[in-house]
């Protein structure tokens, strides 16, 4: 028999060790995966993992696939920590796409340096007002915020959808479901780095994420409002009694969570597409989740977590291109991190503690004496 | 030590002995080589503080856990109870101190679901009926465990056990929820069963019950066995002294003062049942004044937490005039603006209301002080600050904690019940309202607590305390008001009224037989009854 008791003390090296360890699994099962497939593992992980950084340039882009995940990632973590379960980061990304958009389209001919930042504003705004509408929902009716914030997804996919398709559509776009290309001062250029100059798409958004995953863990640890945060996660009767309000919280946590998805759509879409299109996001929403749970709740550690799960992103179309693996594959491969980190995660707050046969069989006799 | 080896010499062996037990949690010896021994019929007393070491004992003879060293001996004959099945089916019993029953089903249908799968459930409710008679405990088979009284409820616990004919029956702190008048009556069913051969382990911190009940006893502290003795032979302070280890301070509230102004009011509070099994407040009134300690003695679940919750502004009423602090009204303030007028709460939970277990001891102290000077600057916690308020508290209330500033998770319960009681105590409030401050604490914990109480009292601030242990109300309350049903009843001098009148009316139009209890009569010393 197998039980799971619960640890008294959880170290902090069991902490690190254990997201480490659900990769390294992962990369072991996922050699074996290959093998099934009939591929050879030691090339397929190689053409997963190491092939996407052997140029400079591809380090750059690595970056840039990261860059919208570290940002939802963040938001997902204020969520998360408060117990609260935002699973519609996707619809949130979407509609600060669309308030972005609808800046940048409303001023074809400006080349203020404001417009940017009025785009970012307005894409925050719309990501946080469809994550508002989840917590609401939750507090005045108990809704699922769960339920909720995943179909809201649904709903701004089939917006922004009917909005290129209908009235923000380029005339001069021969029917294709695309709207005008934004003006320049809307576009998010490349980054230089001292010394190096351009590495590969890298832009100045991925500097943005940066600064959002470091004022999130800022924030988090040790400011009073991460405090209620994470009190009204762990405890929140405790969090009533010190006098914060839990709907207060909801609201909060969705809105931050809503406003930085909104934000990374902004950036998605002024860094890489210049228009929208029906689709901008390559389900960042969702693959933010496992980023989110790769980094324990830790934003600091949302930056590693992001370029991990990026990686396994780009080795996929780099495996795709060169070995003829299947698209999907990257898809399993993130369902087994997925699944390995919630195991890990069991496994780091409790121990198997494994009940030996003869003491079983001892027991099942004396019943039956 | 009186006696060493559990075996007596010249009788038959006995009922259930243990010779060695030995069990470790990781470093912690909890139990360390413990001799034991109970006759058939026997009333025997396990006595221990908080930790000693009582509850993996019994844990280790009910099947729940497995010693690592030592063994079981059940009438002379070796045996190991690997689950609390195989202890059962030798013919032993338990009733938890937290009962497990599910409030929306019967009484009947409650027993049915813990019986064993083979005993006839034929004539069920007749049995219950008969059984529960014999033994002047009169159940309902029929009524719903949600209209019943936690003492009722005991009865269904021990009815259920009696139902399997047990030669042994464990009562794990059987009085801690009890009334006295329920107390004598669990005494009677206890020493009947006794007289009829079954033997009963009682487990207990309360030495005048575990004198008036039993005739042996059992010491643990530290998870040794310090002593086992004839409860007759030794007073309560010297069984207490035993149990702690060195001397009892006792403390008497001072009665020689004058009355302060009033600091609190309640007027006339009413609050709405929001569940099932909310208490509905209805038309509370008290005061409290400066320098004075109010004890509100009840038993759980008679609207402590609801009243507890409209004291400290977490649930509050919709309009004004219920609540006030000299002159200001509060009702409509929650916990924060009552904390500026310097009102202090300490709920009755530790785990997850008053304290976090997953934070450290400074989050803690946080948690009720971040609206004090310098803690919090422009939104920034400042660690410095809440770090040295921990260790303040810490150091001024004794905590005993395994480091600097541990997850509030790693303290024993008295510690971080010192801490919570503390990091109020410690702003010096003008009022402190504070309820079972001592519940599950250690004796020296507890008596801790009530001299920190009483200190701040003495220094002119007013405490209500809202506690089930009647002992601790007589010990420092000023004033008391018995709280049953959702109803206070008027403030009496301490002084001026017995423990025997404030459990009649704690006990009152709760208990079926309450009206029919004799009068209490001086009970003899189990001993005579202990061997048959």
């Amino acid at each position: 028999m197998i039980i799971l008791q619960p640890r008294k003390h959880v170290s902090l090296r069991l902490t690190i060790a254990v997201p480490i360890l659900s990769v390294l699994v992962t990369l072991v099962l996922g050699g074996v995966i290959f093998a099934l497939l009939g591929y050879n593992p030691v090339q397929a992980l190689y053409e997963f993992f190491i092939a996407p950084l052997a140029r400079p340039d591809q380090i750059g882009n690595l970056f840039v696939k990261a860059c919208p995940l570290i940002i939802i990632g963040t938001g997902l973590i204020f969520c998360y920590r408060a117990n609260v379960w935002n699973i519609g980061a996707e619809g949130q990304l979407i509609l600060g796409a669309m308030g972005a958009g609808w800046v940048a389209l409303s001023f074809p001919e400006t080349e203020s340096r404001f417009l940017i930042l009025a785009m970012a504003v307005m894409a925050m705004a719309g990501g946080a007002l469809w994550g508002l509408i989840p917590a609401i929902l939750k507090i005045r009716f108990k809704t699922n915020e769960i339920l909720v914030s995943l179909m809201l997804t649904y709903i701004a996919a089939l917006l922004i959808d009917w909005v290129v398709r209908g009235p923000w559509r380029d005339p001069m776009a021969f029917g294709f479901p695309l709207t005008r290309t934004y003006p320049d001062a809307g576009l998010i250029p490349r980054m230089p780095l001292p010394g190096i100059g351009y590495l590969g798409q890298l832009h100045w958004g991925v500097l943005v994420a940066f600064i959002v995953a470091v004022a999130g863990w800022f924030y988090l640890s040790r400011m009073l409002g991460g405090y209620k945060i994470k009190l009204m996660g762990d405890a929140p009767r405790a969090g009533k009694f010190a006098g914060f309000h839990q709907g207060r919280v909801t609201i909060m946590v969705m809105m931050i969570s809503g406003a930085l998805a909104g934000l990374a759509g902004m950036i998605e879409v002024s860094a890489n597409i210049g228009m929208l299109q029906p689709h901008i996001s390559f389900g960042y929403g969702f693959t933010a989740i496992i980023v989110a749970f790769l980094a324990r709740l830790n934003p600091m550690a949302a930056i590693a977590a992001g370029l991990v799960v990026a990686l396994a992103e780009l080795g996929g179309d780099a495996a795709q291109i060169s070995m003829n693996i299947p698209k999907v594959v990257t898809g399993i491969f993130k369902g087994i991190l997925l699944f390995m980190l919630l195991a890990g995660e069991t496994l780091t707050r409790y121990q198997i503690i494994w009940i030996g046969r003869s003491q079983k069989s001892a027991t099942t006799q004396k019943i039956e004496e | 030590m009186t006696t060493t080896h559990p075996a007596h010499k010249t009788s038959p062996p006995p009922l259930l002995a243990g010779f060695g037990i030995t069990k470790r949690f990781g470093d912690l010896v909890a139990n360390q080589n413990i001799d034991f021994a109970i006759q058939p019929g026997e009333l025997h007393a396990i006595v221990g503080e908080n930790g000693a070491g009582k509850s993996t004992f019994i844990k280790i003879v009910y099947g729940l856990l497995q010693p690592d060293e030592g063994h079981l001996e059940w009438q002379g004959k070796p045996v190991t109870f690997s689950n609390p099945l195989q202890a059962r089916a030798m013919g032993i019993g338990m009733v938890f101190q937290h009962f497990s029953l599910f409030e929306a089903l019967s009484v009947m249908e409650n027993i049915a679901l813990a019986l064993p799968p083979d005993f006839p459930k034929q004539d069920l409710s007749a049995l219950i009926a008969r059984k529960s008679a014999e033994y002047g405990i009169p159940l309902n088979p029929e009524t719903v465990i949600a209209d019943l009284s936690v003492g009722q409820r005991q009865r269904v616990e021990i009815v259920r056990c009696l139902l399997q004919e047990p030669t042994l029956l464990i009562m794990d702190e059987p009085t801690s929820v009890l009334t006295p008048q329920e107390t004598d009556q669990l005494f009677d069913v206890l020493h009947q069963l006794a007289k009829q051969g079954c033997a009963v382990l009682f487990i207990s911190h309360k030495l005048d019950e575990v004198k008036q009940l039993t005739s042996r006893a059992t010491i643990l502290r530290g998870g040794v066995k310090v002593a086992e003795v004839e409860t007759a032979k030794k007073t309560t302070r010297q069984l207490a002294e035993l149990m702690v280890g060195d001397k009892v301070k006792g403390i008497t509230a001072d009665t020689k003062r004058k009355k302060g102004k009033c600091l609190y009011e309640v007027r006339g509070l009413i609050r709405p049942a929001f569940g099932p099994f909310d208490v509905a407040l209805k038309g509370v009134s008290l005061k409290v004044h400066a320098g004075e300690i109010l004890g509100i003695a009840g038993i759980a679940g008679n609207g402590q937490s609801e009243l507890m919750s409209a004291l400290s502004g977490e649930w509050r009423p919709d309009q004004n005039g219920m609540l006030f602090t000299e002159d200001t009204d509060i009702s409509r303030l929650g916990p924060t603006g009552r904390r500026h007028l310097d009102l202090a709460f300490v709920p009755e939970e530790r785990n997850g209301h008053a304290a976090v277990p997953s934070m450290t001891l400074s989050e803690n102290a946080l948690l009720t002080g971040y609206d004090e000077d310098g803690v919090v600057a422009k939104g920034v916690i400042q660690f410095d600050q809440t770090l040295a308020m921990a260790q303040r508290i810490s150091k001024m209330f004794d905590v005993r904690q395994p480091s600097d500033d541990p997850l509030a998770s790693a303290l024993s319960g008295g510690n971080l019940q010192k801490f919570v009681v503390g990091r109020e105590i410690i702003k010096s409030p003008r009022v402190l309202i504070v309820s079972q401050p001592t519940w599950g604490v250690d004796i020296a914990a507890a008596q801790f607590i009530r001299n920190a109480m009483a200190d701040l009292a003495r220094q002119g601030s007013a405490v209500i305390m809202i506690s089930q242990d009647l002992e601790e109300i007589f010990e420092i309350a000023h004033s008391i008001a018995v709280l049953n049903e959702g109803k206070l009843s008027e403030i009496f001098e301490s002084s001026k009224v017995t423990a025997e009148q404030i459990g009649l009316l704690m006990g009152e139009s709760h208990d079926l037989t309450s009206g029919q209890i004799p009068p209490k009569t001086n009970r003899t010393s189990g001993k005579e009854r202990g061997a048959s």
